[in-house]
């Protein structure tokens, strides 16, 4: 067997309160696309950050073609040949491609010469990319190509990409995997981070399974179907759902024939989506991130307008009407980013609190906020739901994400909502905090209010939810009682049960 | 009313004279917001030129030793700023306007023993046969030296912009900070010769105003020069041909309205007075409705932590 390009051999990384890594070890072969597959949390990115040198690991050893391998900084890790596409791009959006490259190279060649190179690296693999055109006009493919270009100058072994996939169109992500087979047949090694299981099918040679840091095993992507990988990549033991009576209330939220654009570019546009939820009813909806969960939200929120009729609250057409008057008639929305949408970052909680909360609590007259009321009921919020805080004053952004998030949740659900609806309401927050967010939201369906939760956390809705469907490319899957639903059928459900036998189809026109 | 007093070679030849310490100011600014600082400081900086170089040249009897005390002056003052924002991280807004009022009242106490003289005037360009052409000779050939430096200042700012690495590098600085921080380059010395550059310059054309245009020391000379910079910078979408297009046309109906005022045009004065402000922001508004971005980084904050 020859010597792997990069062999990790008990890398563990432990931070205050969670081991991000423990005890991982696999190989990355000359030569190979190598994916490394988890969920949300399950310590991808850590264990990437430690290859690229930005994470120094606690113990465990790295060889690089059979030598140690150390990397103290990212400037180490790319001399050896490591490159690195973050999800994240650090591009400059007013200056050209040509420019933008040039800013990445120590000693770039005259910007004619340089423009050249970057026809040619384009043409050689397939990346369309004008050197002349501003980086702030390009959509995110080709925002990301640049980057891919700025690593290949480097000419590396080892090319990393975090989940380069989140942000393209399919169009772009077929390019993309043109080009990296290309790379793959030059002999670059590819370490392909991603919980896009269709995606690793079609691209990728081996895989290692992560979750909860561990490595719970490899497997040929190839020839192993979707739905074991999804097995390995959850875990075999979905905890059976605590509530099983199904709730015979009436019907509080009925949502008919939903399609709507979404509002942000690179959005999905949802597609004819139809359910009801009952009172005193948990709707789970999984699905993979970016597959209209925000579109959904912001639909049921009011923050994303529809025909009057398509939205029906106890009976009463509020499609047209906006979140405060959504608000008026107890329907309220906690979204998943907590800063900046869910929080306005540097206003206090008390002013936080005010911001949902004014309207139902009767925070205000006459125009006049009343503080005192405000403070109490921002007070309230952080003793019932254990918001670790000095004071109601603080900024929301000092606070930690998961205490933000029980501040978020909480303020939603002391307002008696009739129909509540949450996106990923435990994302970022441990597990004692996340039983607590999940016990309160059981709590206030057992009053009788409708809940629909958007999480991609499946053992949390296979724990809450009375039913569940599932969200691929803004359609909704059929809807079924969480008991009894096997792994099998939440994989086939999640992978819009049509693509999740061969390999995912690959978009013939792909060109531009 | 009699039109006919109008010369307008003359005209022209007056106009870039009027519109060159505008044109100094803007460019400078120019170069400073492109590193993404936003320097609110430009009218006190000009002003502190104009005393500084007005000092000096009559001290000195030499107008060449003004101009270099005025850019020294403008720069030194800039320092403060550059210090404020770049050190000790305050507010751009407030230390530019701090910086805007100090400069004022420092150039009003430095100027006490200055009212009323006249400096060493300024030698002009007389190119044999060129300056006696008529009309080109006027326009083209019988300025001052610093008129066409303003111009060849024009055109160095933009081929250093768009052809140098140098030039990159600051865009890159006044886009993206924080990503110009990762790829190592760095983002506070940048910024503080970039608005030293715009010291200087801002000093350059108080003293323009002080020295040549004027030429005599009063108090507040400047009249909001400094500010009328200021906006041309961003009218001119930043970018330097265009700072002098708008630099050219405010001053060219300035003189204009001037003549017309002294021809007697039935036409209320003040309504020619402002004509200058209005027909300048309208060109530059107009012509700025092309995609163009102010830096993405201005009047941001740096922090190397962050």
């Amino acid at each position: 067997m020859t010597t792997p390009l990069l062999s990790l051999q008990g890398l563990t990384k432990a931070y205050p309160g969670v081991v991000a890594n423990d005890a991982v070890s696999f190989d990355i072969q000359e030569g190979e696309v190598h994916a490394l597959l988890g969920e949300n949390g399950a310590g991808k990115s850590t264990l990437v950050k430690m290859i690229y040198g930005l994470v120094k690991p606690d113990s465990g050893t790295m060889l690089w073609r059979g030598t140690e391998f150390a990397p103290s900084e990212p400037r180490q890790a790319r001399a050896t040949g490591v490159a690195m596409v973050f999800q994240h791009f650090s591009l400059f959006d007013a200056l050209d491609v040509a420019e933008n490259v040039a800013l990445g190279m120590e000693n770039p060649p005259p910007m004619r010469d340089l423009a050249q190179r970057i026809r040619d690296v384009s043409e050689t693999y397939g990346l369309p990319l004008d050197p002349g055109r501003t980086v702030g006009d390009l959509s995110a493919g080709e925002r990301q190509r640049v980057e891919i270009i700025r690593c290949l100058l480097q000419d590396p072994k080892l090319l990393i990409m975090d989940e380069p996939t989140s942000v393209l169109t399919p169009q772009e992500v077929e390019i993309l995997f043109q080009t990296l087979r290309k790379l793959k047949s030059e002999g670059t090694s590819i370490l392909y981070i991603s919980h896009k299981l269709e995606e690793i099918r079609a691209l990728c040679d081996h895989a290692t399974i992560l979750r909860l840091g561990k490595n719970v095993g490899s497997c040929t992507p190839a020839t192993t179907s979707a739905r074991d990988m999804a097995e390995m990549m959850v875990g075999s033991t979905l905890q059976t759902p605590t509530r099983s009576a199904a709730p015979d209330g009436s019907t509080l939220l009925k949502v008919t024939n939903l399609s709507a654009q979404s509002g942000k570019a690179f959005g999905t546009a949802l597609k004819e989506i139809s359910f009801a939820v009952k009172s005193g009813e948990i709707l789970g909806l999984g699905g993979v991130a970016g597959n209209g969960q925000d579109e959904l939200l912001a639909a049921l929120s009011g923050e994303l307008l529809t025909n009057a009729d398509t939205i029906q609250i106890r009976g009463e057409a509020v499609g047209n009407l906006g979140p405060s008057q959504r608000r008026g008639i107890g329907v309220l929305a906690a979204p998943e980013e907590r800063l900046g949408h869910a929080a306005a970052p540097n206003m206090s909680l008390i002013e936080n609190a005010l911001l949902t909360g004014a309207i139902r609590q009767g925070l205000t007259r006459n125009g006049f906020v009343n503080w005192r009321t405000t403070k109490a009921f921002a007070e309230d919020i952080i003793t019932q739901f254990d918001v670790r805080t000095p004071g109601s004053d603080r900024a929301a952004r000092a606070l930690s994400g998961g205490n933000l998030q029980k501040f978020v949740i909480g303020r939603e659900v002391l307002q008696a909502p009739d129909v509540l609806v949450v996106n990923q309401p435990t994302w970022g927050v441990d597990a004692a905090a996340a039983a607590a967010i999940r016990q309160s939201l059981m709590n206030l369906a057992a009053k009788g209010a409708a809940i629909v939760v958007i999480s991609q956390d499946l053992d949390e809705l296979m724990e809450i939810s009375d039913r569940f469907g599932a969200l691929n490319e803004g359609r909704l899957s059929a809807i079924r009682p969480t008991t009894g639903l096997t792994i099998e059928d939440i994989g086939l459900m999640m992978g819009g049960a049509h693509d999740m036998e061969a390999p995912g189809p690959v978009a013939e026109e792909a060109t531009a | 009313m009699d039109l006919s007093t109008i010369n307008p070679v003359l005209l022209i030849a007056s106009l870039m004279v009027a519109a060159t310490p505008l044109l100094l100011a803007a460019i400078g600014e120019l170069v400073v917001e492109k590193a993404g600082v936003l320097n609110l400081g430009v009218e006190g900086m000009m002003i502190i030129g104009a005393i500084c170089g007005f000092a000096i040249a009559v001290e000195t009897t030499n107008p060449y030793a003004g101009l270099l005390a005025a850019m020294v002056g403008g720069a030194v003052l800039s320092l403060l700023f550059a210090f404020l924002t770049q050190v000790a991280l305050a507010n751009q807004v407030a230390s530019g306007l701090a910086l805007t009022l100090f400069g004022l009242g420092l150039s009003a106490l430095l100027g006490q023993n200055y009212v009323g003289i006249k400096p060493p005037a300024m030698s002009k360009l007389d190119l044999p046969i060129l300056s006696d052409l008529p009309v080109v000779g006027p326009i083209l050939f019988s300025h001052d030296p610093v008129l066409y430096i303003g111009i060849a200042l024009t055109a160095a700012t933009w081929a250093m912009l768009k052809y140098t690495r140098v030039g990159l590098v600051l865009r890159a600085v006044g886009e993206n900070h924080e990503a110009a921080h990762a790829l190592g380059y760095h983002v506070v010395r940048v910024r503080v010769l970039a608005i030293l550059f715009g010291g200087a310059c801002a000093g350059l054309g108080g003293a323009y105003i002080s020295l040549i245009r004027v030429p005599q020391w009063t108090e507040g000379m400047t009249a909001g020069i400094g500010w009328i910079a200021l906006a041309l910078v961003v009218f001119a979408s930043w970018k330097p041909w265009r700072v002098l297009l708008g630099a050219y046309l405010f001053g060219g109906i300035n003189v204009l309205q001037l003549n017309l005022q002294a021809a007697g045009i039935a036409v209320p004065v003040e309504y020619l007075a402002m004509s200058p402000y209005i027909i300048t922001i309208l060109v530059l508004v107009i012509m700025s409705t092309d995609k163009s971005r102010a830096p993405a980084s201005l009047g941001r904050i740096f922090h190397a932590s962050q």
